[in-house]
């Protein structure tokens, strides 16, 4: 039987990729927001978990609404990606530190 | 009454304002003719006073004419006290104000700056009276002030000579130390007496007596003493006694109608009027009256020398003027006070007379002051010599002039004076009467006989002034020689009755009130005393010098060079200050500004603080990578640290 605390360490283990994924990534932003995505998932099948085992559908109404969201957001990112790389022509994240003190 | 005294004062000062601040919309002639007509009131209103209280018998007024305010039960009033000293001192003011501005007409009429000028004469002939007429200190601080003002106006009005700017700025910064001292006595009074007015000062003035006070832990000091010797350092700012002598010679930069009423006549007495118009205060401290004594003791014999050196016309009278002053102090610490009173009137006038003289020579010598440069003037210019002569005559004290008689009657008072430092201030104002007459006839032979030494040019147009300048010239040579008869009176009748107080301690006056028996009786007396015999000796021995050996000044100077040096160096009095008080302040601003400013405030305050926040900065910004996982990394470690804040420790 697949007890909560599976989901839950599945979703741990995805949100840990991810961060990985943010923090050892040092060379391309599509990785990052695919990283970024990873959480967002991660973060879901844990709405989901818990939303299973305490009855409660709201948190499955609450993924529905996250994925729109994301999905919108995904659009948004790599819009921004494609003018970024018109200017720069360039999506290393190395060199992107314009914010530099 | 008071209407009367309330016009003395404010017609001088409606004067000032028509002449000065209208001065632009109003003519030449307008301008003076208000200004002395302004004075010309005060004058014969002054005589109205000058009357109701003679003639009538009129007792004081003491009257409060405003309320200023009313703080911590101290009141600061406008006031005035009219009795026998301060109407006397009225009437000499405003006549010899009235004088100058008479005089000034003639001797100011080139001057560009001629409605200004006369609007300062009146402002100050407005701030004397305030001065004299006041009944409370608070007044009296304020016309001490304000001529002090108007003094260094004037020293400075032609002020684009540096020379004139600087004088008025050396008297302006000598009289502050003097009115430092003259605030904190003011202040004392207020202290110890909680009242401004003279009455009430005077009425506890015996409580006060064996009060005693410590500054220095251990040593005890009699308060009156205290005030008395603080208002003297006040007193000698304004009439120039050493050490606080050294802005009066100075001050000749002004225009000499300046140099006769502010300079000689009316001002620089302001501080012997005060000391006798605080008699009962003196009175009661030996040690304060033999203060007074010595330093006007000093003046008046050492300040008297350096006239014998001096070439300038102006210079040699300012010396004298300080020499006089310092025999009125002598009189003050004698408590002989009606004695310094009536010097300080013949004074006045043949101070002024002297002075109106000289600035009659300068206007005919085309403005040259030189001595060196003039000679044989009397066959110019008649009226200018004989009224010299009388003023001289009555400067020196001969017998009949009016000088004579108050001069010998410092001399007995201070003969029969009793107080330590008395011994020497008898010798020295003995002494300075040779000297006296040796530098006022010097001035004299210079000036008016021998050959003349002056340019063609000059000689050419040499000639007498013009009426608005011998009028004045004649009419205080009248005074100058008849005021002295009125010694008896003044001296020895009741003329000055309450306004003067002597105790039994000091019987200086009561010795000479013995001896005295008439002016006749004096005259005679005086063709065969010292003091007339000192003084033809000095006449004579300018004669010779400078008449038949003039080779003889050259030798003496060459032989005696060590002590023409000092005199010419005025005993080094300018040079110490100049160098250690001057140079010393512009030392300690240096420091202040090069340590202080420069490096406390400018480096480490105001650029160390920006230093400090750019160093913060520099160090801080490190953090701001621009590196998008940076900021992440930053959120999630945030993120954890709330979560296990919240978590686990709430």
């Amino acid at each position: 039987m697949i007890g909560l605390s599976d989901y839950l360490v599945l979703a741990a283990i995805l949100f840990g990729l991810g961060v990985a994924g943010i923090f050892i990534n040092r060379k391309n932003v599509i990785v990052l927001l695919m990283a970024v995505e990873l959480m967002l998932l991660a973060v879901n099948t844990n709405f989901i978990a818990f939303s299973h085992f305490l009855g409660d559908t709201a948190g499955q109404v609450f993924v529905f609404f996250i994925l729109t969201v994301a999905a919108a957001e995904a659009a948004i990112g790599l819009a921004i990606l494609v003018v970024l790389f018109r200017n720069r022509a360039s999506i290393n994240v190395e060199d992107m530190d314009d914010l530099r003190g | 009454m008071h209407y009367i005294y309330l016009a003395i004062v404010l017609a001088p000062l409606a004067g000032a304002v028509v002449a000065g601040l209208f001065g632009r919309w109003v003519s030449r002639s307008v301008a003076h003719s208000v200004a002395i007509g302004g004075v010309a009131v005060s004058f014969l209103l002054s005589l109205v006073a000058l009357k109701h209280s003679l003639v009538d018998g009129a007792p004081a007024f003491n009257g409060t004419v405003y309320t200023w305010m009313v703080a911590g039960g101290v009141h600061f009033e406008i006031g005035f006290l009219i009795d026998r000293l301060s109407v006397l001192m009225m009437t000499v003011v405003s006549f010899v104000s009235l004088m100058v501005h008479i005089y000034t007409i003639g001797y100011m009429h080139d001057d560009p700056g001629y409605k200004r000028f006369f609007s300062y004469i009146a402002l100050f002939t407005f701030s004397m009276l305030m001065l004299v007429m006041s009944n409370n200190f608070l007044q009296l601080f304020f016309g001490w002030e304000a001529v002090g003002l108007v003094s260094y106006l004037l020293i400075g009005f032609w002020y684009t000579r540096p020379t004139a700017t600087f004088a008025a700025l050396k008297a302006f910064l000598v009289n502050r130390v003097g009115d430092f001292g003259f605030m904190l006595g003011i202040a004392a009074i207020l202290m110890y007496f909680h009242s401004l007015d003279y009455a009430d000062v005077f009425a506890a003035a015996d409580r006060m007596s064996g009060l005693q006070l410590e500054i220095f832990a251990g040593h005890g000091w009699s308060v009156l003493t205290l005030i008395c010797i603080l208002l003297f350092v006040g007193a000698m700012g304004k009439s120039a006694q050493v050490p606080l002598h050294v802005w009066l010679p100075d001050s000749m930069e002004g225009p000499t109608p300046i140099s006769a009423l502010i300079h000689a006549a009316t001002m620089v007495t302001a501080g012997i009027f005060m000391v006798a118009r605080m008699s009962p205060l003196y009175e009661l401290s030996d040690t304060a009256l033999s203060f007074v004594m010595v330093i006007g003791a000093i003046t008046a014999f050492f300040m008297g020398l350096l006239g014998l050196v001096q070439n300038d016309i102006k210079r040699v009278i300012a010396y004298s003027t300080l020499s006089q002053l310092g025999y009125m102090t002598v009189a003050l610490g004698a408590s002989a006070y009606s004695v310094a009173i009536f010097h300080l009137m013949t004074h006045a006038f043949f101070k002024a007379l002297l002075f109106l003289a000289a600035g009659s020579v300068i206007i005919a010598m085309h403005h040259e002051q030189d001595m060196r440069k003039m000679g044989g003037l009397k066959k110019y210019m008649p009226v200018t010599y004989w009224t010299s002569l009388i003023g001289s005559l009555a400067l020196i004290g001969f017998p009949g002039f009016s000088g004579f008689f108050s001069k010998d009657s410092i001399i007995e008072a201070v003969a029969a004076s009793h107080l330590p430092g008395a011994g020497f201030a008898y010798w020295s104002v003995l002494l300075g009467v040779f000297v006296t007459a040796l530098y006022s006839f010097r001035l004299f032979f210079l000036v008016f006989h021998g050959e003349g030494r002056m340019d063609a040019h000059t000689r050419a147009h040499l000639r007498e002034s013009p009426a608005v300048v011998t009028v004045p010239l004649v009419l205080l040579a009248i005074p100058s020689v008849v005021a002295g008869y009125l010694i008896g009176p003044l001296l020895y009748g009741e003329y000055f009755g309450d306004a003067i107080h002597i105790t039994a301690a000091h019987p200086a006056m009561e010795r000479l009130a013995e001896e005295f028996d008439g002016p006749w009786a004096m005259i005679v007396h005086g063709l065969t005393a010292t003091p007339f015999l000192l003084a033809m000796a000095g006449l004579f021995t300018a004669w010779y010098v400078y008449m038949r050996r003039p080779a003889l000044a050259d030798l003496a100077r060459r032989r005696a060079g060590w002590l023409y040096g000092l005199l010419v160096n005025k005993y080094g009095f300018d040079d110490f200050n100049q160098i250690v008080l001057a140079g010393g302040a512009r030392g300690i601003g240096r420091l202040l500004w090069r340590v202080g400013d420069a490096v406390l405030i400018d480096g480490l305050v105001v650029n160390g603080s920006a230093r400090v926040v750019g160093w913060m900065a520099t160090v801080v910004r490190r953090v701001q990578t621009g590196y998008l996982y940076h900021y992440a990394f930053a959120m999630i470690v945030g993120l954890l640290l709330l979560m296990t804040w919240v978590v686990f420790l709430r």
